[in-house]
This record gives structure tokens, sequence and C-alpha cells, in this order.
């Protein structure tokens, strides 16, 4: 399922124009990453949770080539699947629930 | 920042009603959970990619008591953020 894809199912599954569902949408995914960019961190009970992971600076090397490259320290979005996404993509078992 | 911030924020955007707006988020939280269910991957241009990977049972091993026991077949949730995300919060950071 793409972007498009879950803008028009969102409008038939709640009666609402697509112009509606694809502002919802967008506001929606504008908003996490809106808040991780000003350092906060975004928590959605049941689905999961983003935040920015530092990764520091380290000296690889191309596999292809052997050649050493550096790589600057870096911070990437990380997610993490909430408990009922988690037991939803396990039949119901939650598989981590040790928490 | 969580759900009810994203419901207030797009409730003020839009101009619908915290009802509305309260179904739009709930019904695209369910939407893109029925389709990891259904094990297929959810994309959002610009944002990232969900998908779900099947995890092969192994042994694992308890730090403190260093028992041995089975770590069962799972499936996990991936998400991969977007090149243009990770290039956009790569500009952010000037430290």
């Amino acid at each position: 399922m793409n972007k498009s894809q879950l803008i028009e199912k969102l409008s038939m599954a709640t009666n609402q124009t697509n112009k509606v569902a694809e502002g919802a949408v967008n506001i929606f995914f504008n908003n996490i990453k809106e808040a991780l960019s000003a350092g906060d961190k975004v928590e959605i009970r049941g689905f999961g949770s983003f935040l920015l992971k530092s990764y520091n600076a380290y000296t690889g090397r191309n596999p292809k080539t052997g050649e050493q490259v550096f790589v600057p320290k870096k911070e990437l979005p990380f997610f993490r699947a909430g408990k009922d996404l988690r037991q939803k993509v396990n039949g119901g078992i939650d598989s981590e629930s040790d928490e | 920042m969580v759900k009810a911030d994203i419901i207030r924020s797009i409730e003020l955007k839009l101009g619908i009603s915290h009802e509305d707006a309260s179904l739009q988020v709930e019904s695209l939280l369910y939407l893109i959970k029925d389709q990891l269910m259904e094990l297929e991957p959810v994309l959002i241009s610009g944002f990232g990619q969900w998908k779900v990977r099947e995890k092969k049972s192994r042994v694992g091993r308890n730090p403190k008591t260093r028992e041995e026991y089975e770590i069962s077949p799972r499936r996990v949730v991936t998400f991969y953020p977007s090149n243009v995300w990770r290039e956009e919060i790569s500009n952010n950071s000037f430290d």
C-alpha cells in the first residue's frame, strides 16, 4: 500500500472527501517529522514510537574495493513497534512480553 | 508528542471537528496495521516504508543466569526511513 492508496482507503472508510483524507495523512506524517527534527519523540499507543537515534562516526571499508571510507556521525529516524502491532503481525501472540 | 497532539493539529489545520479528526487518525492507524497484518508493506513517499520480516528461531541466553533457551520464530515490523527524510535530518544537524 502506498500513500495514495492509503488516502483513498481512508476517505472511503471515514466517509470523508479525498481532500480531507489527504490533508489528514499529510499532517500526520509531517507532524512526526517535525517533532523529531525539534528533538521530540513521538509515541503512538498500540502502534509504535519514533525517535532519532545517533550513530557514531566510523571508518568503514567498501566491501568490493577494500577502499577505506570515513562515515561521519549521523542521526537516523528509528521506529519501534508497539505492543498491539507486534501482537497483530504475530497472530495475537506477543513475542516480547517481557517489558 | 502523542496521538492527541496530532489529532488536535489535524482538527485546527483542516478546520474539522475533533471527532472527525480523531476518526481520521484512528482509521489511518488501523489501515496501516491491517496492511502489515496481511504481511504487506506500507510505503509512504517522503517518509518511509514498513515491512514485516520473518525471523527464524534461534538460541538465546539469559545474560544473568547464562541459561540457554529457544527464541521462538516470530515476525517483526521494521521501518526504513526514506532517503528524502534521511537527508533532511542530516542537513538539519549542524553539530
